[in-house]
């Protein structure tokens, strides 16, 4: 899959705050970046910047191939299914075969059934995680994944994004915990 | 164009299993019965300002699933899924915008048979109702979606709303219920207005979406 990630002079401007300037870095096939810093200091602003949620104050963003966001927030239907909330997302992404693979990666699939609204915060997190699994985009941009997660889902994590990174795939991460990303370029804020 | 529709069928399954669609209807309807209430049991008098008084329940019913038209889905994140697959905003308020009605007007539409047998409307005057109605509730639905995207996240979104929404409401007001007299013309003004709303919605929302986000 081709794919790619390039900031360039990349400078964030929040609510007349200026986040971070001059911020350069290229990730190509195989890639991941590892930000960090303290809170506030525009780690989610940065991956927000990458999904194109956010028009960059200075400079240039680049990228190649569809990109896949874990937010925050886990935008599944608290109403539906986990299975269904996440076969939603799929069907956009034209991937509905993907769902029930998804969700064996990150270790839902007992609960494939259980209605979103059900989920503990760590389940959400990982049924959130399971979309950007299924949606086989090359570029994954993630904020926080490890939030609320036990060591064992924390292990798997970090394997789904090194099969990702092996498949030629980006993975864009920002987090305050630490997490086991070999060879990633670390972009301190 | 898939994409399109799934989120239109999400808006309607949404409206459906939140019980989203019943509230509107039921406060239409008991709206409709407070006016016999208010007015007395004249059947003359009630027939003849019955249209009226289904365009203005009609009106207030309409606002209120403004709040969970965007809100919620910019809350969740949802928007941002959408804006991150490259769906630009205006598109989701449109096919937002559509979803809603279809779960809105039917079902108001329906109501309307209830509320003009409580008020002694006419069967004739009932068929202009039901034409107006038609003509003029996506026009509401559009002014729904663009009044929800702007208060999205505002504390008191409800009030505000409905500060926002109603003055704008006025004209498919005036020429839907202008259109249940012998006014033939008003049709033609309702369908204008709901036809310059209908034009503008997607992309106003989509602005005031965008804006939301940053």
């Amino acid at each position: 899959m081709s794919a790619g990630l390039a900031f360039r002079d990349v400078a964030c401007l929040r609510g007349g705050r200026l986040l971070f300037e001059g911020l350069s870095f290229t990730l190509a096939p195989g890639d991941a970046a590892l930000v960090t810093g303290p809170n506030g200091a525009g780690k989610s602003s940065l991956i927000r910047l990458a999904a194109g949620l956010l028009p960059p104050a200075a400079g240039e963003i680049e990228g190649e191939g569809a990109r896949a966001l874990l937010s925050e927030a886990a935008a599944l239907d608290p109403e539906l299914s986990v299975a269904s909330a996440l076969g939603f997302w799929a069907a956009l992404d034209g991937r509905r075969d993907a769902v029930p693979e998804a969700l064996e990666a990150v270790g839902l699939s007992e609960i494939a059934r259980i209605p979103v609204r059900l989920l503990s915060t760590g389940q959400r997190r990982r049924a959130a995680f399971a979309r950007v699994v299924a949606s086989g985009a090359p570029v994954w941009l993630l904020d926080e994944p490890a939030n609320g997660l036990d060591t064992a889902s924390v292990a798997r994590l970090e394997a789904l994004i090194a099969a990702h990174r092996a498949d030629g795939g980006i993975a864009l991460v920002a987090t305050h915990l630490s997490m086991a990303l070999p060879g990633a370029i670390e972009v301190v804020l | 164009m898939s994409a399109f529709l799934a989120i239109v069928w999400r808006e309607l399954r949404r409206a459906w299993s939140t019980g989203g669609l019943l509230m509107p209807v039921v406060f239409f309807l008991l709206v409709a019965i407070i006016f016999p209430f208010a007015i007395g049991p004249d059947g003359r008098l009630l027939a003849r300002i019955g249209g009226g008084a289904i365009w203005a329940a009609a009106l207030l019913a309409a606002l209120l699933p403004v709040e969970r038209l965007v809100a919620p889905d910019a809350e969740s994140g949802v928007l941002d899924q959408f804006a991150a697959r490259g769906l630009g905003d205006g598109s989701v308020a449109a096919a937002k915008m559509i979803g809603h009605w279809l779960g809105f007007a039917p079902p108001l539409l329906a109501a309307t048979v209830i509320a003009a047998g409580l008020l002694h409307v006419p069967g004739p005057v009932l068929g202009q109702i039901l034409l107006g109605l038609s003509i003029g509730t996506p026009g509401l639905a559009a002014l729904g979606i663009v009044t929800a995207a702007l208060v999205a996240g505002m504390r008191g979104a409800g009030a505000i709303a409905g500060l926002v929404m109603l003055p704008f409401a006025v004209p498919l007001l005036i020429f839907g219920a202008g259109s249940t007299g012998d006014q033939p013309g008003a049709f033609k003004l309702l369908a204008a207005v709901s036809l310059v709303y209908l034009a503008g919605a997607p992309a106003v929302a989509g602005a005031a979406i965008r804006m939301g986000r940053s």
